[in-house]
C-alpha cells in the first residue's frame, strides 16, 4: 500500500477517500462544511489548464477549488 | 411583533423562500450591533403580523467569514421566535450539519428542505416524517422557486408560534418560551462540536436514500463542453456577445421611439400648459426637467433587457462556471474567478457588484477587486455609448465603436490589476460550489428584472432631476445669457478647466457633463439634452455632431467610461474598504488613466492625420 496522496494526483474520473485535511482551521472548516471530510468519497471530474482549479465531486455536491487548498486534502492509499 | 429569520447555507433558495412568504416587499434594515444590512418584510400569518429577516448565507455557525460572525451576532443580540433552517434536499449528506447545530442552540425551529424538485430528480428520497421525529423538528419538503410546499411551510409556522396556546398533541422538545437572545452562543456549539458528525450520520441512515449514481445526466454533459478547456472560454465570450447584441437589437429600437415619444408629449402637450409662465421658468421646465428626465427614461427598457438577460445568467448556474473558466487567469492578476463573476455583474451596476466583494475574506484581494470592479463598463455608461455611437457613426461602425469600448473596459481592469496586485497581495483558498444548471422560470426572471429597474429609477432619479437641474442653471445663469454661451456659468467653468480638458478634446460643454457625469453617468445624457436644448435622441445626436467632431466624441466616450463610475459607487468604496486612503487612490486612479487613455487617442487621431 502506498502512503496518502493529495488531492491534486487524482486522475480525472478517478475515485479516491479523503483521509485528511491539512489546510488551517477557517479552510479545514469550509472544506468539511462543502462535504469533504475524512471517509468520504471524491471524484475528479476535471483539471483546468494552465494549472487552473479542479472539479470535483464529492457526495451530492460538485465543488471547484485550486490546487493549492486542493493540496491540503489528503487521500488515503 | 414575533421576528422569524431564515438561516442556511449559501444558494438554497432562501431569497426565493423570502420573496415566495412575503411578497416582493422587502426593505432593507437595521439590525443593531450589525455593520451589513439585512433583508426584511413583513408578514402576516392568521390575522398576525410577523417579521421575516432573511439572513446572509453561512456554512457553519461556528465558521469565520463575515457574515458567519454577522449571523453570530444577529442570533446574540435579538430574540427570534422561529428560526426558519433552509437546507438544499438534495445536499442533505452534508447540509443536516447547520440543523443540529441549530439544535443544539435549543433554537426554536422549523426545518425547511428546500430544492425538492431536485432532489427526486437526483434520485434522494427523503422520509421527512423520520427525520422530523429523529431530530425533534417539524420538518417540511418544498420547492420555493415553484411555490410548491409554500402552504406547509406556513402551517408549520403556524403551528410553531402557537405551541404554548393550542393543545399541540405531539410533545414539543422545547415548551415555547418568549424568546431570549442565544447566550454563550460559541462556547455551547464548540462543547458539541464532536457530537455533530456521528448524529448527521445517524439521521442519513434513518431517513435519507442517497443515489448510488450520480443522475444528473444534463449537468454532466453540459459541462462536458461549457467546461472543456479548449472550447470553454470562447463558448462563454461567444454567449455574452449574443447576448449584447439581443440586447441592442430589440432595446435601441424600442429606445429610440419611447424617446421620440416622450418629445413629442413635451412639445405637443406640455408645452401648450406652461405658456402662462415666464419664460425662465418655462425653460427650465420644459428643456430642463422634462427633456433631461425623458432623453433618461428613454433607456429603461435597454436596462430592463440587460437585468432580464443577467437574471437568466445568473439563475443558469453558468456564472459559477464562469469563476472555474477564468480562475486561472485571474489568479495571475492577483485576483480569482469571483472576481471576475463580480465585475461581470459590474457591467449591470457597480454598487452591488462592489458589496459582493463581503464573500472575500482576504483583504488585499478584496481592495484589488473593488479597485477594478468600477471599470466594469455599467449600464449608466452604456447609456451614454449607445447615444453617442449612434449620433456619430453609422450602425455597423457604431457597433465597433461599443465592442471596443467593452473591450477598454476589461483592457483598464487587467493594466488596474497587473499595477497594483503588488499592494494588494494575497492568500485567499478558492473553494466554490458549482450548482447543477437549472432553468430559471419566467415569473422568476420578470420579478428580479422589475424589481431591478424599479430601483434603478427611484435611485437614479433624484440624482437625474438635481443634475439636469443643475445643469440648467449653470447654462442659464447669470440672468439673460445666452445659454451655454462663455458668459455663462457652465461657460466659464468650461474656460476654467480647458487647460487640462483641452489636450484630449473636451469643449466646454462635454466639460459641463463630465463634471456632473461625476455624480452618476444617468446625468449625462439628460445634461447633453439640456445644454444642446433637444431632447429628442436624433435631434439632440444631429446638435452634438454639428459642435463636436467624431474624435472628440471618442474621447468623451473614453474618459467617460474610466473615469469615477458615480457618486454611489465611491460611496460604497469608501463604506466598505474603510479608507479614505483607498478610495482617494481608486478615484484618483481612474481619473489619471481616463485622461491618459483619452490623451493618447485624442492626440494619435490628431497625429495621423
Ligand atoms: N430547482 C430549484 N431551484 C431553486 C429552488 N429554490 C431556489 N432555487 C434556485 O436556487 C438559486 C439560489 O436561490 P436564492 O434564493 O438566491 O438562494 P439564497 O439561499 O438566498 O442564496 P444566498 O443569497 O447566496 O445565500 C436560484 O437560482 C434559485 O432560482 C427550488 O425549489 N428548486
Amino acid at each position: 500500500m502506498r502512503t496518502d496522496r493529495p488531492l491534486t494526483d487524482l486522475r480525472p474520473g478517478a475515485t479516491a477517500v479523503v483521509a485528511s485535511l491539512t489546510a488551517d482551521p477557517g479552510l479545514r472548516q469550509r472544506l468539511e462544511a462543502l462535504g469533504l471530510r475524512p471517509g468520504q468519497p471524491v471524484q475528479m471530474l476535471r483539471r483546468g489548464w494552465w494549472s487552473g482549479p479542479l472539479h470535483v465531486r464529492v457526495g451530492m455536491t460538485e465543488l471547484m477549488m485550486r490546487r493549492r487548498d486542493a493540496a491540503c486534502v489528503a487521500l488515503a492509499a | 411583533m414575533n421576528t422569524i429569520a431564515l438561516l442556511g447555507m449559501p444558494n438554497t433558495g432562501k431569497s426565493t423562500l423570502f420573496n415566495q412568504l412575503t411578497g416582493s416587499h422587502a426593505q432593507i434594515g437595521n439590525w443593531p450591533g450589525l455593520t451589513v444590512d439585512l433583508m426584511q418584510a413583513q408578514l402576516r400569518i392568521d390575522g398576525q403580523t410577523l417579521q421575516l429577516v432573511d439572513l446572509p448565507g453561512i456554512y457553519d455557525l461556528r465558521g469565520h467569514s463575515d457574515d458567519e460572525a454577522v449571523v453570530r451576532r444577529f442570533l446574540e443580540a435579538t430574540p427570534v421566535d422561529l428560526v426558519l433552517v433552509v437546507l438544499n434536499a438534495s445536499q442533505l449528506d452534508r447540509q443536516l450539519r447547520l440543523a443540529l447545530q441549530v439544535q443544539q442552540l435549543q433554537l426554536p425551529a422549523v426545518v425547511v428542505l428546500n430544492m425538492a424538485d431536485e432532489a427526486r430528480r437526483f434520485g434522494v428520497s427523503i422520509d421527512s416524517e423520520t427525520l422530523s421525529r429523529e431530530l425533534g423538528l417539524p420538518v417540511v419538503l418544498m420547492s420555493a422557486k415553484y411555490g410548491r410546499g409554500l402552504a406547509a411551510v406556513q402551517q408549520a409556522v403556524r403551528q410553531r408560534l402557537q405551541t404554548s396556546s393550542s393543545n399541540d398533541p405531539r410533545p414539543e422538545p422545547e415548551p415555547a418560551p418568549v424568546p431570549v437572545p442565544v447566550q454563550q452562543l460559541e462556547a455551547r456549539l464548540a462543547a458539541r462540536e464532536a457530537e455533530l458528525e456521528p448524529a448527521q450520520a445517524a439521521l442519513l441512515e434513518a431517513a435519507v436514500q442517497l443515489p448510488a449514481q450520480w443522475r444528473d445526466r444534463w449537468t454532466r454533459r453540459l459541462d462536458a463542453v461549457l467546461l472543456h478547456p479548449l472550447l470553454g472560454l470562447p463558448l462563454f465570450f461567444a454567449a455574452m456577445a449574443l447576448i449584447f447584441q439581443l440586447i441592442y437589437a430589440i432595446g435601441v429600437p424600442i429606445q429610440e421611439g419611447l424617446g421620440a415619444l416622450l418629445d413629442a408629449i413635451g412639445k405637443q402637450l406640455i408645452q401648450p400648459l406652461l405658456t402662462p409662465l415666464p419664460t425662465f421658468l418655462q425653460g427650465f421646465l420644459l428643456e430642463g426637467l422634462w427633456q433631461g428626465l425623458g432623453t433618461v427614461a428613454a433607456f429603461l427598457p435597454v436596462i430592463a433587457l440587460f437585468f432580464l438577460a443577467m437574471g437568466v445568467v445568473e439563475d443558469s448556474g453558468y456564472l459559477s462556471r464562469a469563476a472555474y473558466l477564468m480562475d486561472a487567469f485571474m489568479e495571475r492578476l492577483g485576483l480569482d474567478g469571483r472576481s471576475f463573476v463580480l465585475s461581470l455583474m459590474g457591467f449591470g451596476c457597480n454598487v452591488p457588484a462592489i458589496l459582493g466583494t463581503r464573500v472575500m475574506r482576504d483583504r488585499g484581494l478584496r481592495l484589488l477587486s473593488m479597485l477594478v470592479i468600477p471599470f466594469s463598463l455599467c449600464s449608466a455608461r452604456l447609456n451614454v455609448f449607445l447615444f453617442m455611437a449612434a449620433a456619430f457613426f453609422p450602425a455597423r461602425q457604431g457597433a465597433l465603436v461599443i465592442f471596443g469600448l467593452y473591450l477598454m473596459s476589461f483592457v483598464a481592469a487587467v493594466l488596474t490589476a497587473l499595477v497594483f496586485k503588488g499592494r494588494f497581495p494575497s492568500s485567499e483558498p478558492l473553494v466554490l460550489e458549482l450548482p447543477p444548471y437549472r432553468l430559471p422560470t419566467l415569473p422568476q426572471v420578470l420579478s428580479r428584472a422589475w424589481a431591478e429597474v424599479k430601483h434603478f429609477w427611484f435611485w437614479s432619479r433624484r440624482f437625474i432631476i438635481f443634475g439636469v437641474v443643475a445643469v440648467w442653471l449653470l447654462n442659464n445663469l447669470p440672468l439673460g445669457v445666452e445659454p451655454a454661451s462663455s458668459l455663462s456659468l457652465s461657460g466659464r467653468l468650461g474656460t476654467l478647466l480647458a487647460p487640462v480638458l483641452d489636450p484630449i478634446g473636451i469643449n466646454p460643454n462635454l466639460t459641463v457633463a463630465l463634471l456632473f457625469g461625476f455624480i452618476a453617468k444617468e446625468i449625462v445624457l439628460g445634461g447633453l439634452a439640456v445644454i444642446y436644448g433637444q431632447a429628442d435622441p436624433v435631434a439632440l445626436g444631429q446638435a452634438i455632431a454639428a459642435d463636436v467632431s467624431w474624435p472628440q466624441a471618442v474621447s468623451f466616450m473614453l474618459f467617460t467610461l474610466l473615469y469615477t463610475p458615480c457618486l454611489s459607487t465611491v460611496a460604497v468604496i469608501r463604506s466598505e474598504s474603510k479608507q479614505l486612503g483607498f478610495t482617494a487612490l481608486s478615484v484618483g486612479w481612474s481619473l489619471l488613466l481616463a485622461w491618459l487613455t483619452s490623451l493618447v487617442f485624442f492626440q494619435g487621431v490628431r497625429l495621423l492625420g
